[in-house]
């Protein structure tokens, strides 16, 4: 852990706010997305924004796995969890986020359904092996991070023979996330990008690699710098940005070479790319459907698809009117111009997909940044 | 209730034999089991005399009174067990009103088929923990569930506890400018007990803090008897207990990070799992809020004992009507602590 206290070095992390102060120019505009929602919680954790410049903006991105997950798949995963028989394996941070009607996999768990927490999808497997009388089913979630175990908890439990394992794939990718941010109508109509530059993924891109992010760098001629998840990383990476802005550079650059490549990680990719295909659509919540934005199991793995092994519904649950979650992921509202936001909306009873995990832009300002606008406005 | 031993013939088997039905049953077994295990462990002279109730004089002033349910699993775990935390948590639920603890009640939930040996262990060592903090199991009960409806043992304890004359200490009294110390550092309970549920093996193990704490608060009351506010932060941890005590107070509270002691094990197990320590259990801390003058005297006498010798000074309370907690990061940027929204859960990535 000594190494990782590097990263957290008081000296350093104030040295390098203090560049980013002196090298921004005033006039200028510097709105950076952090697509992740680990750098939004680091962000948020070290109270990073306060020594940032009042004309660089953070605009948090969709990059939470729990938080853009549409309301319909929650209700399948709840569903599963009733079927009598079904174990169902969850990531913890799912287990709260509600479903319709304001139940969540917690209260299913709470009414009798057997909803077991997971670290691993690996111990999803081994639940399935010492629970041979049981299906057990893998709610997998997550970005590229996560896709990884859960192939390989596929191929274990294919070699194994264990017929009572099968996975509910909610896998999610992350360049057609971004590419949806930035070419959404109101984009186009407004004819600019309210984002000036991204700060990439950390774990998601020691997976994938660098490469994927240089199609928006050109095409859309907007930064990208690669960061860690540590505060020194989030501000080095912020002042990688100002400074390509100011030179008019539109690069991808890798403040995070400890642990991300141009290529990623190759055989996480092969085990990826032998267990999962492409879905035609997905549908996220905020951001709406977007085209080949999730995986599913491949044709030779269906039997392990928990979507073909049980009848689960598919009733499509809009998200809400008023909720802002579109906009404040694409750049274009705060959390605090919601008129939901800490009134209807808060951790405890979150409607938008920005308010659910801890992560999120909403419940990270909630938790983290609230007492600033409170502040301004106090008796 | 209390039976002779010549009554019995054969002792129970503590080594190899589990709870039955008939050990709740009221019958020899159960007044067998009482005798052998819990009297012969617990021994003091009010328990001896075998009544439904412990009766002795009352002292002259104010007494505490408090009552705790234990319902941990596992119930083994790295620095402690269910038995010495029952014991420890209203030794300490007592000491928080600057209390000395005086006499303590046990009732056991056992369930059918639990191992005499893991109960003779428990009962061990919440007789160790009894005497450590200089008090005596007086009156208890026991209960038998079928199999299947309890998870091995429940445990409830209730203390009673005597506050010395000129101590006025309650979570409504911080007042702006108070300093706020804790005793040591934060969340060791909740890791220790989380990475043994949950089967996670770190390189240096974390220990659970359980500890009684009647003693280090004695010695603060000695020194600073104007001690206006005494917290446990079991559940919730740091974070939940700061906001209980600011809404109480109706005052803020503002933290510095860098003041907070965490052991180097809780830190690196709560980046991996993605926890916050401000927010893990602990069952061998307290938070002291007391006026800013006393905060020296107090540290002081915090360090001199065994249990306070990592205590600091981590904050102030100040004046505010949100009530809010806050915190200065160690970058200088702040952040808020605020309330826990339903329990805290492990982040994916």
């Amino acid at each position: 852990m000594r190494y990782l206290q590097a990263f957290r070095d008081r000296g350093l992390v104030r040295a390098v706010a203090a560049a980013v102060r002196a090298e921004v120019q005033p006039a200028r505009r510097y709105h950076l997305m952090e697509f992740c929602g680990g750098h939004t919680h680091a962000i948020a954790r070290y109270g990073l924004a306060a020594l940032l410049p009042e004309n660089v903006r953070l605009i948090h991105g969709p990059g939470c796995p729990v938080c853009v997950l549409p309301i319909e798949r929650i209700d399948g995963a709840i569903e599963l969890a009733r079927t009598p028989g079904v174990i169902l394996c969850s990531y913890g941070d799912m287990l709260r986020v509600p479903g319709s009607g304001r139940t969540s996999l917690l209260k299913t768990r709470a009414a009798g359904g057997d909803v077991r927490m997971v670290y691993s999808a690996l111990d999803a497997v081994a639940l399935a092996a010492a629970n041979p009388e049981r299906q057990v089913v893998l709610f997998a979630i997550g970005f590229e991070t996560t896709t990884p175990p859960t192939a390989v908890a596929v191929l274990q439990a294919r070699a194994a023979g264990l017929r009572n394992f099968s996975v509910f794939c909610n896998h999610v990718l992350t360049p057609s996330a971004i590419q949806s941010i930035l070419e959404a109508p109101a984009v186009r109509d407004l004819g600019t990008v309210p984002v000036d530059g991204f700060i990439g993924p950390a774990h998601v891109s020691a997976v994938i690699g660098c490469r994927p992010y240089e199609y928006f760098a050109e095409e859309l001629q907007r930064p990208v710098v690669i960061a860690g998840f540590e505060p020194l990383d989030v501000l080095q990476a912020i002042l990688m940005l100002v400074r390509q802005l100011n030179a008019g550079r539109a690069e991808v650059e890798n403040e995070y070479s400890r642990a991300v490549t141009r290529t990623g990680n190759r055989r996480a990719q092969m085990l990826v790319a032998g267990v999962f295909e492409l879905r035609r659509a997905f549908t996220w919540r905020g951001l709406g459907l977007v085209p080949y934005s999730a995986l599913q199991l491949k044709e030779s793995f269906a039997d392990m698809d928990a979507e073909r092994r049980f009848p689960l519904p598919s009733r499509p649950v809009p998200d809400h009117p008023a909720c802002e979650c579109g906009a404040i992921l694409r750049g274009f509202k705060q959390p605090a111009e919601c008129r939901l936001f800490a009134t209807a909306c808060t951790p405890d009873t979150p409607i938008g997909s920005c308010m659910v995990s801890p992560e999120g832009a909403c419940a990270a300002h909630y938790a983290y940044g609230r007492f600033r606008a409170l502040s301004e406005t106090a008796p | 209730m209390m039976l002779r031993p010549s009554t019995f013939r054969r002792l129970v088997d503590l080594q190899d034999g589990r709870v039955e039905m008939a050990h709740g049953g009221g019958g020899r077994a159960m007044a067998q089991l009482i005798e052998e295990l819990f009297v012969a462990n617990f021994d003091n002279d009010l328990l001896r005399q075998g009544n439904d109730q412990a009766c002795f004089p009352i002292a002259s002033g104010r007494l505490a009174m408090t009552t705790d349910s234990f319902v941990i699993s596992p119930l083994f775990f790295p620095g402690g067990d269910i038995g010495a935390l029952a014991v420890n948590g209203t030794v300490n639920d007592l000491a928080m009103a600057g209390a000395e603890p005086l006499y303590l009640t046990a009732g056991f939930i056992l369930e059918e088929g639990f191992p005499l040996r893991d109960l003779k262990r428990i009962v061990q060592s919440m007789a160790r923990a009894a005497k450590a903090a200089g008090t005596a199991i007086v009156t208890g009960d026991t209960k038998v569930v079928e199999r299947g409806k309890g998870d091995g043992v429940f445990i409830n304890t209730a203390g009673l506890g005597r506050v010395p004359a000129g101590i006025d200490i309650a979570a409504d009294r911080a007042r702006p400018g108070d300093a706020v110390l804790v005793s040591g550092s934060i969340g060791d309970h909740g890791i220790a007990v989380l990475s043994q549920r949950e089967g996670l093996r770190f390189e240096s193990p974390v220990e659970s803090d359980s500890a009684p704490l009647c003693g280090l608060v004695a010695d603060m009351l000695a020194v600073a008897p104007d001690v206006r506010v005494l917290r446990d932060p079991t559940r919730g941890g740091l974070g939940a207990t700061l906001n209980e005590i600011a809404l109480r107070s109706a005052v803020g509270i503002e933290l510095r990070e860098e003041a907070i002691p965490v052991s180097p094990g809780v830190r690196a197990a709560c980046d991996l799992l993605g926890l916050d320590p401000l927010y893990i259990a602990n069952e061998g801390k307290l938070i002291a809020i007391c006026p800013p003058e006393t905060a020296a005297a107090l540290l002081a006498a915090m360090r001199a004992h065994p249990l306070g010798r990592e205590a600091a000074v981590i904050g102030a309370a100040r004046a505010d009507p949100h009530r809010f907690v806050e915190m200065e990061t160690a970058y200088g940027g702040k952040r808020l602590v605020d309330w826990l929204a339903g329990e805290q859960l492990p982040r994916i990535c």
